[in-house]
C-alpha cells in the first residue's frame, strides 16, 4: 500500500509528455529582462545602472530585508537600463534589461562537473551561503530558502522532506533533474540536513516516476539518514501539508507552519540549487523549464537562464501551435495564464504549457446541484460550495469561521465541479478580503 | 478573439464531469425498472411515464421562459428524472389528467418556486407524488393486478396495504402471509404496486450502476434500509404475530425506490457522508414508524420529505473532517 | 349554544387576557426610553437605508442627528438639502446648505477606443478580474466593465452598456450615496459637484502611465501633456503622475480646455452645441 494523504484529492490526466526527454540547454538569448521581485517578500534593490558591464553570477540587485533575497545576472553583457516590464499579472514590475555579450562568468564559480561531497558543516555558514546565492523555493512558491532554514524561536526541525512529487500534470522538470543529477541532489540534501541540524531526510516521489524512485533509492544508501518513499499518484500530493501527512503521518495544524510538526520541506530543484551554491559557489541564475502541450511540435525540458523571454522557449519547442487558446506559466492546476508570450522566465517558472482552444474555454456556469463533489475532493477538508457563496455575497466573517484561510488554492474543487462553477475564483477573492481584515485587526 | 490568448484564474483544466452527464446516468439506472414495469403492467405504464416526462419538460420550459424569463434549462436532464420518478410512484392506470397536475406541482412548486435546480428544499418528484396522493387518494391507491397477461380491470392492494389492513383488523401475521407474495417474488418484481416499486432486484441493479459511476454513495441507501430492517426486526422478534418480518418491510412499498433513487437526490440530501448517514437513519426511523404505528401503509415518501427539511440543519452542524483539526 | 362553544370561548378569552396582562407588565419592566425626536427625524428621512450618510441606516443617522449639537458634518445625500432642512427644523438647529454631488465614472476606454489584448474567461465580476490581473487591455487603470458598480447601486442610477464596455451613471437618479465608489476595484468613480442641468467637464481617464504608453493602450487616454492646465484660467486643472484632474469645485464650465486636449480625453456633457466652429473630432462626449 503506497502512502498518501487521506482527505480529498483528484486524478487529472498526467500527460507527462516530456518525461523521457533529457534536459537540453537553451542557447543564450540576445537580451534578457531580469525582474528584481522574483520571490515572496520585498523585491531586491538594483545595484547596477545603465551602461554597467556585468558577468554571469554577479549580484545585480540586493536583498532588501530578511524575507528577501539577492538577484544575480544570468548573462554577461551591458546593462541597457533599469526599467519596468509587465509580468504575468499585467502590472509593470521593476527589472534590469541586459544586452547579452559573450558568456563570461565571475571567477568564484567552479564550472567543473565533478561531484563534490565535502563541505563545511557549520550550519550558519551554510545558511549564509544559501542566502547570498539568492536561493528560493523552485517548486513555484519562491519562498526565500534561508528564511525556511531558520526555525522560529522555540521550534526545532526533526525531519527534512524533499519534494520530488511533481503532482502537476504535464510538468517534468523535477523528474528529469532527479534522473540526471541524482548525486548532486543527494549531496544537496546532506548540506540542508546539516543546515537544519537534522539526522533524517525523506525524499517523496510520486509512483508515476518509477525510474527516479529506483535510481534515488539505490543511491541514497551511500548517504547517511536519507530515505526514498514512493507515494500514490494523487493531486495535490506535492502540496507541502499533504506531503508531510503522507510521509510522516502528521497534520500541520490549521493556520500553522510545517515546522510546528518538526518538518521542513524543500523542492528537489531547490536542493540542486543549494548543492551548486554551496559546493560550486554558483548563485541561482538558471533553471529547468518544461515546455509542453498536446499540440506543441517538440515538447522539451530546457535549461534556461533567468530573464529569457518565454517566447524563445516556445520557439525552441517548435513555435506556438495554431489555435492555441492559453499559455500557462506553471502547471495546468495552479499556473498563471499569460496574456502575452513576452514575459521573462523567473526563478519560480517551472513550466510553459500551451493549451488548445477547445480545452482552454471554460464551460457555461450552471447552478450548484449540491452534489458535494467539491467537498469530497478538497484536500483541506473544507466546503468549497459554501465558501464560494459567502465570498460572493461578501459575508466575510462567516468565510473566516469556515476556515477559508486554510485553502491551499490547489484548484481541485473547480476541476471537479460538474456545473463548472468558478469556485476557486471566488474563494481566492474571499481569502484576499479575509486576509485584509485579519491584517487590519492585528494593527 | 482568434489571436488573443485566454486569461482566467487557475485551474485551467476541467474534469469531464457535467451536470447533464450525472442526470442522464440516473436515467439509465432507472431504465431496467421501467422496462420491467411495462412488461408487468403493459402499455399503460409506458403511457403514464411518457405523459409524466412530457408534462414535466413542458411545464419547466413554459414557466422558465414566460414566467421567470430565464433561459430554459430542460436540457440538463433534471426534469426528465422528475418525470420518470413521478411515474414510478403512481399506479399504472392513473388517469392522465392527475399526472399532469402532479407534474405541474412537482416542477412548478417543488422545484421552480424555490429558485430552480439546486435551490429546492424538497425532492420535486415527492412533492408532486404526495400532492397527488392527498388530493386524489382513491385513484392513487387503486393498484392494478400484475399478471401474466398484463393488467385487467381488477384492482388489488399492495403487500403493505394487505399487511396494514390485516394487522389493524387484528389478524395475526401467520394468516396474512398466504395473501402476500413470496420473498423471491417481491425481490424479482412479482407483486403489485406503483410502476417503480415492483422489482427490488432491478432497482438494486440500477443503484449499483450509479455507485459504480460515482453518482451516489452507499451511505444513504444503506442507512435507510439498515435502519428500517433493524427497527422492524426488533418489533418482529418481540411479537412475530403482530409485526411482519423485516424482509417484507425492506422489499416492499417503494423502500428500495425511495432509498436508492429518491432520498439520494443530491440537491436535497446532506453534503457530508456523516450527514448522509444521519439523514438515512432519520428517514428509516420515520418510515418504519409510519408503517407500524401510523395510518398510512406506506411511509417513505413522507419520511424523505420530512428529512429533506432537516438537510440544511444537518449541513450546518455536520462538517467534513478538516485537515489540521486539533 | 353547545357547551363546547362556551368552553372554547372561555378558554381562548382567558388565554388572551392573561397574555395581555403579562405583556403589559413585561413591557413596563423592559421599557427603554428613546428620545421621541429620533422617530420624528427618522420619518423625515428618505428611508432608503443606503449608508450614504456614513451611518448604518436611516435610524442610526437619526440618532446621530439628535445627539449632535450642529448639523455641519451630517448630511443625507439622498434627501439632500430639503431633508436636512426638515431635520434641522425638528431639532431646532441651524441648517447647513450643502452642495449636491453626483457620481462620474472616470473612464472612456470603450471597446472602440481601447482594444482588447487578451480574452478574460474567469468569473465576470470586476473584483475577481481585478484581483487576477490588470485587465484584458493594455491600460491597467481602466474600467473592466463587469458591473460591480451596477450591482452596488440601490437607486438604479447606473446603466450597463455591454456594447461599449463602460457603464454610465444616470444623472437624474444618482443620489451620491457612494456605494459605487466603494464597489469599484479600480477606484474610477468620483463624486463630483453637481452643476445646473447636470453639465460637466471631466477628464475621463485615470491612466497614470507615461503619455506614450497610455496613448498606445487607449486612443482617448490622458497623456499628461499639460495643455489643459495652461489653458484653464481658473486654476481648476492639476497634473500629477501624467494625469490631468479637473477640480469640480473650481471648474466654471467654460469648456476652453476641451478642444485643446490632443486625445479628446476631456468630456463635456449636457451643453448646447458650440456656436464657434470647433473641430468636432476634438470634442468628446460619452456618447462617442
Amino acid at each position: 500500500m503506497l502512502k498518501t494523504f487521506k482527505i480529498g484529492g483528484i486524478h487529472p490526466p498526467e500527460n507527462k509528455l516530456t518525461a523521457g526527454k533529457p534536459i537540453e540547454v537553451l542557447p543564450l538569448p540576445t537580451s534578457v529582462f531580469i525582474p528584481v521581485g522574483q520571490h515572496i517578500g520585498a523585491p531586491a534593490v538594483p545595484v547596477v545602472k545603465k551602461g554597467d558591464t556585468v558577468r554571469v553570477g554577479q549580484v545585480i540587485a540586493k536583498s532588501s530585508s530578511f524575507v528577501s533575497t539577492n538577484i544575480h545576472s544570468s548573462v554577461s553583457g551591458t546593462v541597457k537600463r533599469v526599467d519596468f516590464l509587465a509580468d504575468s499579472s499585467g502590472y509593470p514590475k521593476q527589472g534590469i534589461y541586459i544586452d547579452v555579450q559573450g558568456d563570461e562568468w565571475i571567477e568564484e564559480i567552479d564550472r567543473s562537473t565533478e561531484l563534490v561531497r565535502e563541505f563545511n558543516p557549520d550550519s550558519e555558514k551554510i545558511i549564509s551561503k544559501i542566502q547570498e546565492a539568492g536561493i528560493v523555493g523552485m517548486g513555484g512558491a519562491t519562498f526565500p530558502t534561508h528564511v525556511k532554514l531558520v526555525p522560529p524561536k522555540g521550534m526545532k526541525a526533526e525531519v527534512l522532506l524533499i519534494n520530488g512529487v511533481e503532482c502537476e500534470p504535464y510538468l517534468t522538470s523535477d523528474h528529469r533533474l532527479m534522473l540526471e543529477k541524482p548525486d548532486e541532489i543527494l549531496v544537496g540534501i546532506t548540506i540542508l540536513m546539516k543546515a537544519l541540524k537534522v539526522e533524517k531526510a525523506v525524499i517523496g516521489i510520486e509512483n508515476n516516476k518509477p525510474d527516479a524512485i529506483e535510481l534515488l533509492s539505490k543511491k541514497c544508501k551511500e548517504y547517511k539518514g536519507i530515505d526514498v518513499i514512493a507515494l500514490k499518484v494523487k493531486y495535490p500530493q506535492g502540496g507541502e501539508k499533504q506531503l508531510i501527512k503522507a510521509v510522516t503521518g502528521r497534520e500541520v495544524p490549521s493556520g500553522g507552519l510545517p515546522i510546528a510538526v518538526g518538518a521542513v520541506v524543500n523542492n528537489v530543484g531547490t536542493t540542486f540549487a543549494v548543492y551548486e551554491a554551496v559546493q560550486k559557489n554558483k548563485p541561482l541564475f538558471e533553471r529547468v523549464v518544461t515546455v509542453t502541450g498536446k499540440m506543441v511540435p517538440n515538447p522539451s525540458n530546457l535549461l534556461v537562464r533567468i530573464g529569457t523571454s518565454t517566447s524563445l522557449l516556445v520557439e525552441a519547442a517548435g513555435g506556438i501551435p495554431e489555435k492555441t487558446g492559453k499559455i500557462i506559466s506553471g502547471g495546468p492546476m495552479m499556473g498563471k495564464a499569460l496574456a502575452s508570450v513576452n514575459v521573462p522566465v523567473t526563478k519560480g517558472s517551472s513550466g510553459v504549457l500551451l493549451i488548445p482552444d477547445e480545452e482552454a474555454a471554460r464551460d457555461q456556469v450552471n447552478p450548484c446541484i449540491r452534489c458535494s463533489k467539491c467537498v469530497s475532493v478538497c484536500p483541506m477538508g473544507l466546503e468549497p460550495y459554501f465558501l464560494m457563496t459567502v465570498s460572493e455575497k461578501q459575508i466575510f466573517d462567516r468565510a473566516e469561521e469556515h476556515h477559508i484561510m486554510d485553502c491551499i488554492e490547489c484548484g481541485s474543487c473547480s476541476y471537479i465541479c460538474p456545473a463548472s462553477r468558478p469556485l476557486l475564483d471566488y474563494i481566492r477573492f474571499g481569502k484576499g478580503k479575509v486576509g485584509q481584515i485579519l491584517r487590519s485587526r492585528k494593527k | 478573439m482568434s489571436n488573443l490568448f485566454t486569461v482566467s484564474p487557475s485551474p485551467h483544466i476541467h474534469s469531464e464531469e457535467t451536470t447533464r452527464k450525472i442526470m442522464y446516468r440516473v436515467v439509465y439506472a432507472m431504465i431496467p425498472a421501467l422496462l420491467w414495469s411495462v412488461f408487468v403492467f403493459g402499455l399503460d405504464a409506458l403511457w403514464i411515464t411518457l405523459i409524466a416526462v412530457a408534462a414535466c419538460l413542458a411545464f419547466e420550459y413554459v414557466i422558465q421562459k414566460y414566467l421567470l424569463k430565464v433561459s430554459p434549462s430542460i436540457n440538463d436532464g433534471s426534469a426528465l428524472i422528475t418525470g420518470i420518478l413521478l411515474a414510478f410512484n403512481v399506479p399504472a392506470n392513473l388517469p392522465w389528467w392527475i399526472m399532469i397536475i402532479g407534474a405541474l406541482i412537482a416542477v412548478g412548486v417543488g422545484k421552480l418556486s424555490f429558485g430552480g435546480i439546486g435551490s429546492n428544499v424538497f425532492n420535486p418528484a415527492l412533492v408532486g407524488r404526495v400532492f397527488m396522493l392527498i388530493s386524489f387518494p382513491v385513484h392513487m391507491t387503486s393498484w392494478p393486478v400484475a399478471s401474466d397477461d398484463g393488467i385487467d380491470a381488477l384492482t388489488t392492494a399492495t403487500p403493505l396495504g394487505i399487511i396494514k389492513q390485516g394487522l389493524t383488523a387484528g389478524t395475526p401475521v401467520s394468516e396474512l402471509t398466504s395473501e402476500l407474495p413470496s420473498s423471491v417474488g417481491m425481490l424479482l418484481g412479482n407483486m403489485s404496486g406503483s410502476l417503480g416499486e415492483v422489482s427490488a432486484l432491478l432497482l438494486i441493479l440500477g443503484g449499483l450502476y450509479m455507485l459504480y459511476k460515482k453518482v451516489i454513495t452507499w451511505h444513504i441507501p444503506v442507512s435507510i434500509i439498515a435502519t428500517v430492517a433493524a427497527v422492524a426486526a426488533i418489533f418482529w422478534i418481540i411479537d412475530p404475530q403482530s409485526y411482519v418480518s423485516p424482509i417484507y418491510h425492506v422489499l416492499t412499498g417503494g423502500l428500495m425506490l425511495g432509498a436508492i433513487f429518491m432520498a439520494t437526490d443530491m440537491v436535497t440530501s446532506p453534503m457530508t457522508t456523516r450527514g448522509q448517514l444521519i439523514f438515512g437513519a432519520g428517514i428509516g426511523i420515520i418510515t418504519i414508524s409510519i408503517r407500524l404505528f401510523g395510518a398510512y401503509p406506506e411511509g417513505i415518501s413522507f419520511a424523505i420529505l420530512i428529512m429533506n427539511a432537516f438537510t440544511p440543519l444537518i449541513n450546518n452542524y455536520v462538517k467534513p473532517k478538516r485537515f489540521g483539526e486539533n | 349554544m353547545s357547551i363546547t362553544i362556551i368552553y372554547t370561548i372561555a378558554t381562548l378569552s382567558a388565554i388572551g387576557t392573561s397574555a395581555a396582562v403579562v405583556l403589559y407588565f413585561v413591557s413596563r419592566k423592559f421599557y427603554v426610553y428613546e428620545d421621541p425626536r429620533i422617530d420624528e427625524v427618522e420619518n423625515a428621512l428618505p428611508g432608503a437605508n443606503c449608508g450614504g450618510c456614513g451611518f448604518a441606516g436611516c435610524r442610526a443617522f437619526a440618532e446621530a442627528c439628535v445627539k449632535a449639537t450642529d448639523l455641519g458634518d451630517l448630511n443625507c445625500p439622498v434627501g439632500g438639502n430639503e431633508t436636512m432642512n426638515s431635520v434641522a427644523g425638528i431639532l431646532g438647529l441651524e441648517s447647513v446648505k450643502k452642495e449636491t454631488r453626483i457620481a462620474f465614472i472616470r473612464c472612456n476606454g470603450t471597446c472602440d477606443h481601447r482594444p482588447k489584448t487578451s480574452n478574460y474567461d474567469g468569473a465576470t465580476t470586476c473584483a475577481i478580474s481585478a484581483s487576477l490581473f490588470s485587465g484584458d487591455t493594455d491600460c491597467q487603470w481602466g474600467c473592466l466593465g463587469y458591473g460591480d458598480c451596477f450591482d452596488a447601486c440601490d437607486f438604479d442610477a447606473i446603466e450597463l452598456r455591454p456594447e461599449s464596455g463602460v457603464p454610465k451613471i444616470i444623472d437624474d437618479k444618482c443620489v451620491a450615496c457612494g456605494a459605487c465608489v466603494d464597489a469599484c476595484p479600480k477606484n474610477l468613480i468620483e463624486l463630483r459637484k453637481q452643476n445646473p442641468r447636470n453639465r460637466k467637464v471631466v477628464v475621463a481617464c485615470m491612466n497614470k502611465d507615461k503619455g506614450g504608453v497610455a496613448r498606445k493602450a487607449c486612443s482617448v487616454a490622458c497623456i499628461g501633456c499639460r495643455k489643459c492646465e495652461k489653458e484653464c484660467k481658473f486654476d481648476a486643472i492639476t497634473i500629477e503622475n501624467n494625469l490631468a484632474f479637473i477640480d469640480s469645485d473650481k471648474c466654471k464650465l467654460c469648456r476652453k480646455c476641451v478642444p485643446v486636449c490632443p486625445t479628446g480625453s476631456i468630456i463635456e456633457e449636457n451643453f448646447p452645441p458650440r456656436k464657434v466652429k470647433v473641430d468636432e473630432k476634438l470634442v468628446t462626449t460619452t456618447e462617442n
